[in-house]
């Protein structure tokens, strides 16, 4: 045998570059290989504490991203009607004096008529700094559209979320749940983690309508009826406090279970918290029988005895939650029709989860010290851990719904011990020692404070003096009170019917409004080309920032082009969305592994020239001139409190370098790029688990500067500012909720979590559930334009579970008409049996408009592919008063995507899939005809 | 499989070729000089344009010197081997008969064992792939040399063996059609056996691993067409065999003889699409295609 | 040289997990772009951004869709390469003896200087491993990343094919399956890992491990007892809460 000699050990590239992927929102480590100074090949970084060396398909499909024929070359200004896609390319200094011209008279004279919003933004802390120096109360970013239930819920209740903020204690957790996950977040670290505890034979419980991805790997699927999770977890809650299996040590010590509360239904504190002089909340100490602050040292607050004070019967809250959900109409029976699942299997997974948090129930020998002074010789493990996202959040009923989780999770006690979900820093973090929302405007000079937070109650509510809203999205309304993440489907559409009032410029960045990432896409391409009785635009001007060639751009009036992802500099910081473990504080950077070849420029830099051309506080040095050269000065030089700037890592201290505290360090991104891009600060041992309470944790966050004191709090089993609001509706209070909303706020907003039906108006005839999942192997309408990935899904069909076949005589490759009270699509079909006998779903984002990605106009994507989004209207059906409310959720305005409701009837094939929009022109032209990509040698 | 009519032609052309050298090299019609020539010129015209439209289908025919190497294991390898083997014997053979009325017949003998030899390996090739259970038969082999033999004694105006030859050949064509339809069954390849997922339940081919189609799909899963496989069928047989048997019992006439050698090549080319177009690559499976 | 080792030093393969495996194609991207970039020619894609894109891919993810005869339909990923097979008959049907099965480690590679693209190997595969590159007009197949588990130019760590190095959920295991002490060997042993198409003669070496059985939690009777109510006979919450604080 005489076999070819074949170099075994070929040279893999000239040099390596670490740096973030931003393929997808996961920011995991990179390692990119350069060859004659091109990328040649993408891997990811074992290093890094996010993915450990692995790589979804889209990371290592970055070579194509950042070579992708629909990368923007220059900035551009629109010469033909908006929509048309007809541009020009103009100078950096030109696009700055347009932008400038739009923007300094709106600054001078009314700040609220600039709308700024980041779509799939990384750069929120800096965004919302350079909107805040510019004085517009209109800030926020995609949260409110994508999954604000699922943060604010979880912030709310218990100072952290899922998102990617926290994670199950995958070492250790024996069952692990997830509700309505498809991709959304986290996705390598929850792909490795579902393998890890896979490989150690622990179960995993999905439940989702359909069954792919995460849920085809379970071991057990729920294919439940959507909308009706919280129904679910609800009569799981029912099923396991009726038994007793409750953590009640844990829900005594850490929780508002003790807590006091007002049960005079007189009262204007009716249902509000017994607090001290000092505003702490107040328990009966099992050892004295005496009211006693929460935290005060020794304290053991008693779950069961009341008070009664000044007349006034206080009750704990763990009564309420008795009286509520031990109610026959959260059992198993009275639920099952709804929820679509057997009452025997509810009790049988409430079972499994009661018998794996007790009777598997372990102890970690490591001592630690609570926040009352009392030392514990072990940490008690819960085995049992959850995860969930948009699948239960984008619906109108998702936050109730995300706090029903979260209570499930805390009642069980597995949440921030071993076993169980812990959180990332920044968190824990309770709503209370965020900011709340702020519209204090002055023109000429910035806003009196960061726009999003955590409204407490009414009086945080972001309203004019008139008690108009003082938001373009009105977030912060009595229509939405709690809609920490702004409302960023609602900008176009209010600032089109100029309600609450007229914008002059719109401006966007990484968000493709004008397609997929809106409802009623052809209804906001209208709003956007709409024009007055003067011929003028509507919405005046429009500026917009992407690195492609998105649908977007066409309806735009200036174009910031941004660079690709290996071309910029970028920081994942600790003062936004960090990188972070449950076991360490980490950041990461971006930077310019290779240099752009085109006039662009990345996005953040050119709002620091432009911020300096405004001449924005902050973004000017004294004398004037510009502040910050670009993103990277930024990055290293600005401090948002004295020893806080925006990386964590490599801060000059008075010793030398010094993590989380310290002074600037001019050399910062280089120590970043020699340590592969990133920075990991690992919380010491006893410190990490029962972080809300573990005084070690608290110290150390402290010396990190996460907070600037230790903050312990307890869990919010009982969300207070919910009940303020209630009593607001009651008639109580000065800030009063317009009438009509008056019932709803008062049916939606109870302090304990309940489960209401999604609004059905209108949706006579529309009975089938019609959801969207995202692929794991793209990223919003991102992979199209990306040869490699296109290929994996090139077009959606809708699929159609096998009982919805049957009925509509549809075979695989059949054609249907999708229609919902707002619109009507016609799409091909598949059948999938794996999938809720009600349901159908498809791939999110996949159809594309023809002109758009530089794809040919015949592309799949345009000819075969499909929207949901045009069935979807931002607004419900006319109720019987004619009033149509916003399609989002009444307590934090998140969008309600997945409660649309369809019908479907076979139709003869068209030639395309409907409806079919004319062709937008390319700004850059369209791709080559073949590729084989290969760099070097 | 995708019927390339580069393939097509080339297994039916070199498989009349060589059927006709046989027939020579056997010294039947015992022809010399001009006569001689124009037959061993339609012999090689159809034997190495078959060649020739063979390489079309091949990415790299500059490097076709190489598939001469592997013999000992490659029916491919054996097949150019026998072919050169043949034409070099039977070009030889041919120089004696036109040229200098000579008939060397070991040299003749030689030629139409190779020349058999060729259409075999030729068969072997389709015939020797587990992955195609319609082709891996016996059949397939008898089902080549049959057509090859009729056809060649058809050029070789043997009127009484080709008319019989033709009938067999036709049978065994019948035979290679009924028994194929029934090898993918008895193959024991299925969607279970592919993903091993039978023990579950029954196994159905969701999303493809790419939208789009690719090369696998394009070589192994041909389906247009197949619908009309009866009909071609019938239509094969009838030009294959019942029209040229007919003609050759009218008497002989040289009009009728073309057409009969016409119809016949049209019949076998008809087969020879329905030889690939019906075949199923069980490669088809993982597609839940076949 | 198309003919076969009578035996191979070792047996390299991929073991892989479909009871772990997400479908989220991160291996069929990293092969692609590892193999675009090193042995032999670049994978190449043809109309990449027009109406029917289509590329040479090394690795694909199928998915299934099995339906037991009792209870809910089940959806299976099933990511699919060269298996290596010891009988590999695209390697004997080969005419030039560009297609080879390496005596040290059983790899089966395609020398592509000397393929003529014929296309007999890929008809010869019941695998659908090999794919003939347009651009290129050579075959093209997993080289379990040749050029990678032996090359000095990575650290020791990184000396695995790429899919398995970048596969988020370990689904894909790399080793030597013929040594039965190896961690593969064992894996296979512990887990009933199969071949494909057993009945194809092809011996692969890869092994496909079987999802373990689905949706087998009982319903309620063995675990009743862990719901067994606070108090046997309701008697109001607040009896219900005196027993349950008893627990304190």
């Amino acid at each position: 045998m005489n076999q070819p000699k074949i170099d075994l050990s070929p040279k893999v590239s000239d040099e390596i570059r670490k740096t973030t992927c931003y393929m997808c929102a996961c920011r995991c480590g990179i390692n990119v290989h350069l060859k004659d100074g091109q990328v040649a090949y993408i891997e990811g970084n074992r290093d890094h504490p996010v993915n450990k060396g692995v790589l979804c398909a889209k990371g290592s499909a970055g070579i194509m991203q950042h070579n992708a024929p629909s990368r923007l070359k220059a900035p551009l200004k629109r010469v033909g009607p908006r929509g048309s896609g007809e541009f020009e390319e103009i100078s950096w200094d030109e696009a700055y004096q347009i932008a400038a011209d739009w923007l300094e008279p709106i600054r001078n004279e009314n700040p609220e008529k600039l709308a700024f919003f980041t779509g799939r933004d990384q750069s929120q802390s800096f965004t919302s700094f350079w909107a805040q120096a510019f004085g517009t109360p209109n800030y926020a970013a995609h949260g409110g559209f994508c999954s604000v239930n699922m943060a604010a819920a979880g912030i709310y209740t218990m100072g952290g979320a899922f998102w990617e903020f926290g994670q199950p204690d995958w070492d250790h957790t024996k069952l692990f749940m997830l509700f309505g996950v498809a991709e959304d977040h986290d996705s390598n670290p929850i792909k490795m983690g579902i393998g890890k505890i896979k490989g150690r034979g622990a179960r995993v419980i999905g439940v989702n309508p359909i069954r792919t991805g995460y849920n085809a790997v379970a071991d057990d699927w729920v294919g439940i009826t959507p909308g009706t999770d919280g129904l679910f977890i609800l009569s799981m809650i029912h099923c396991l406090m009726k038994a007793g299996k409750i953590d009640l040590n844990y829900l005594a010590q850490y929780t508002d279970a003790p807590v006091l509360l007002n049960c005079d239904e007189k009262s204007t504190e009716y249902g509000l918290y017994l607090r001290d002089e000092n505003g702490k909340q107040l328990v009966i100490d099992r050892t004295t029988g005496k009211l006693a602050a929460f935290d005060k040292p020794g304290v053991r607050p008693d779950l069961s005895a009341t008070h009664r004070a000044k007349g006034i019967t206080h009750v704990p809250v763990f009564h309420n939650m008795a009286k509520l959900y031990l109610s026959d109409a959260y059992a198993p029976e009275a639920v099952t029709e709804r929820c679509g699942i057997s009452a025997k299997r509810i009790r049988a997974i409430a079972a499994e989860i009661g018998r794996v948090a007790f009777e598997e129930a372990f102890e970690l020998d490591q001592e630690w010290t609570d926040f009352r002074g009392e030392t514990h010789k072990t940490m008690t493990g819960r085995p049992v851990s959850f995860h969930a996202m948009r699948g239960i959040s984008a619906h109108a009923n998702g936050f109730q719904t995300c706090r029903a989780l979260h209570t499930l999770q805390i009642i069980l006690g597995t949440v921030e011990v071993p076993g169980g979900f812990r959180f990332k820093p920044p968190y824990p973090k309770p709503a209370t020692a965020h900011p709340k929302p702020h519209i204090g405007m002055t023109p000429g000079a910035p806003l009196n404070g960061p726009h999003l937070g955590f409204v407490q109650g009414p009086d945080d509510l972001a309203l004019k003096d008139d008690g108009t809203p003082a938001r373009i999205d009105k977030a912060f309304t009595w229509e939405n009170p709690m809609s920490s993440h702004g409302l960023m489907h609602m900008v176009i559409s209010n600032a089109h019917a100029g309600d609450p009032y007229k914008i002059d410029t719109l401006f966007m960045y990484m968000a493709n409004m004008s397609w997929n990432s809106s409802m009623n896409t052809g209804g906001v391409m209208e709003m956007l080309t709409d024009k007055d009785e003067n011929g003028e635009y509507v919405i005046p001007h429009i500026i917009y920032s992407d690195a492609y060639a998105s649908e977007m751009v066409a309806y735009s009036d200036l174009i910031l082009p941004d660079t690709t992802y290996l071309e910029r500099h970028d920081c994942i910081s600790l003062l936004d969305r960090p990188i972070c473990e449950a076991d360490a504080a980490a950041d990461a950077i971006r930077w310019p592994v290779v240099e752009p070849d085109r006039n662009v420029k990345g996005f953040q830099s050119a709002l620091c020239d432009l911020g300096a051309k405004l001449g924005l506080p902050g973004f000017v040095n004294d004398d004037g001139s510009q502040k910050y050269a670009d993103y990277a000065d930024y990055i290293t030089n600005h401090e948002r409190r004295p020893g806080i700037g925006p990386l964590a890592g490599w801060r000059l201290g008075e010793k030398g370098l010094q993590s989380g505290r310290g002074g600037v360090n001019a050399s910062q991104i280089d120590n970043y790029i020699d340590n592969g891009g990133f920075f990991v600060k690992h919380i010491p041992d006893g410190a990490q688990y029962y972080k809300p309470w573990n005084m070690k944790y608290q110290e150390w966050a402290v010396g990190m500067g996460l907070f600037d004191s230790p903050q312990p709090y307890l869990f919010s089993l009982y969300v207070e500012p919910m009940r303020k609001f209630q009593l607001a509706a009651e008639g109580h209070g000065e800030r009063q909720p317009p009438e009509h909303l008056r019932q709803r706020i008062k049916d939606t907003m109870s302090p304990l979590p309940i489960w209401y039906e999604t609004d059905q108006q209108g949706n006579e005839g529309f009975t089938i559930n019609a959801l969207t999942q995202r692929p794991m192997a793209m990223y919003h309408s991102w992979g199209s334009q990306n040869a490699w990935l296109r290929q994996l899904h090139g077009h959606n069909p809708l699929y159609l579970p096998t009982k919805l076949m049957r009925r509509n005589d549809l075979t695989d490759g059949d054609w249907a008409r999708v229609s919902s009270p707002h619109g009507e699509i016609t799409v091909p079909v598949m059948e999938m049996a794996a999938l809720n006998e009600n349901t159908v779903w498809t791939w999110n984002a996949i159809g594309k408009r023809k002109g758009a990605w530089a794809l040919d106009r015949d592309a799949p994507e345009a000819t075969k592919g499909f929207l949901l989004n045009h069935l979807i209207h931002e607004l419900l059906p006319p109720k019987a008063d004619g009033m149509r409310w916003a399609n989002s959720d009444p307590i934090t305005g998140q969008a309600a995507w997945f409660d649309l409701k369809v019908r479907i009837e076979k139709t003869v094939a068209p030639k395309e899939s409907r409806p079919e929009y004319p062709p937008i022109k390319s700004p850059v032209g369209q791709g080559p005809d073949t590729l084989a990509w290969k760099v070097g040698k | 499989m995708h019927p390339a009519p580069s393939v097509i032609f080339f297994s039916v052309f070199s498989g009349l070729g060589f059927g006709l050298l046989v027939w020579l090299g056997l010294g039947i019609p015992a022809v010399t000089g001009g006569s001689a020539f124009a037959f061993f010129a339609i012999a090689y015209l159809l034997a190495v344009g078959g060649l020739i439209s063979s390489t079309f289908h091949l990415g790299h025919p500059e490097r076709a010197l190489k598939a001469f190497s592997q013999w000992r294991s490659s029916w491919l390898s054996r097949e150019a081997c026998c072919a050169v083997a043949a034409l070099v014997l039977m070009g030889l053979y041919g120089l004696g008969l036109v040229f200098f009325d000579a008939r060397w017949t070991l040299l003749g003998v030689l030629g139409a064992l190779f020349s058999i030899a060729t259409v075999f390996t030729t068969s072997m090739i389709y015939a020797q792939l587990k992955t195609v259970p319609r082709w891996h038969m016996p059949l397939t082999p008898l089902n080549f040399l049959s057509l090859s033999f009729a056809g060649g004694a058809l050029l070789a105006g043997q009127v009484t063996a080709a008319a019989i030859l033709i009938l067999l050949a036709g049978g065994i064509q019948l035979l290679t059609w009924i028994m194929g339809d029934k090898r993918l069954a008895e193959s024991g390849t299925d969607m279970a056996s592919a993903t091993r997922l039978g023990n579950i339940g029954t196994v159905r081919a969701f999303e493809p691993p790419h939208t789009g189609t690719n090369y696998l799909l394009r070589e192994f899963v041909h389906v247009i067409g197949r619908k009309h496989a009866r009909k071609l069928r019938i239509i094969a047989l009838v030009l294959m065999c019942l029209l040229p048997v007919l003609l050759l019992l009218l008497p002989f006439n040289h009009i009728l003889a073309v057409f009969a050698v016409l119809a016949h090549v049209a019949g076998v080319l008809t087969a020879r699409w329905l030889f690939f177009a019906q075949a199923e690559h069980v490669v088809g499976l993982y597609y839940g295609k076949r | 040289m198309t003919t076969l080792p009578e035996q191979t030093d070792k047996k390299l393969g991929l073991v892989i997990d479909l009871d772990t495996c997400v479908g989220c194609h991160a291996c069929v991207i990293s092969c692609k772009g590892w193999n675009t970039e090193n042995y032999g020619a670049p994978l190449s894609d043809q109309d990449p951004y027009g109406a029917n894109p289509s590329g040479t891919f090394l690795n694909r993810v199928h998915s299934y869709e099995v339906q037991p005869d009792q209870g809910t339909a089940q959806l299976i990923h099933f990511p699919k390469s060269c298996l290596h097979c010891e009988d590999a008959p695209c390697v004997t049907v080969c005419p030039t003896g560009a297609s080879y099965k390496r005596v040290e480690d059983g790899i089966v590679l395609v020398n592509e200087s000397d393929c003529i693209g014929c296309g007999l190997c890929a008809w010869a595969c019941p695998y659908g491993a090999r794919e003939m590159d347009q651009e290129e007009k050579v075959m093209k197949k997993c080289t379990l990343c040749v050029d990678r588990i032996y090359n000095e130019n990575l650290p020791e760590i990184d000396r695995e094919p790429v899919c398995v190095r970048t596969c988020p959920a370990g689904a894909r295991h790399f080793g030597d399956l013929g040594d039965p002490n190896s961690a593969v060997s064992q894996l296979v042993k512990d887990r009933g890992g199969v071949d494909l198409m057993p009945e194809q003669g092809t011996k692969p070496v890869n092994k496909y491990l079987p999802p373990r059985p689905k949706d087998a939690l009982p319903e309620i009777d063995v675990l009743a007892p862990y719901l067994d109510p606070v108090i046997g006979e309701p008697k109001g919450f607040l009896g219900w809460l005196d027993k349950a604080l008893e627990k304190i």
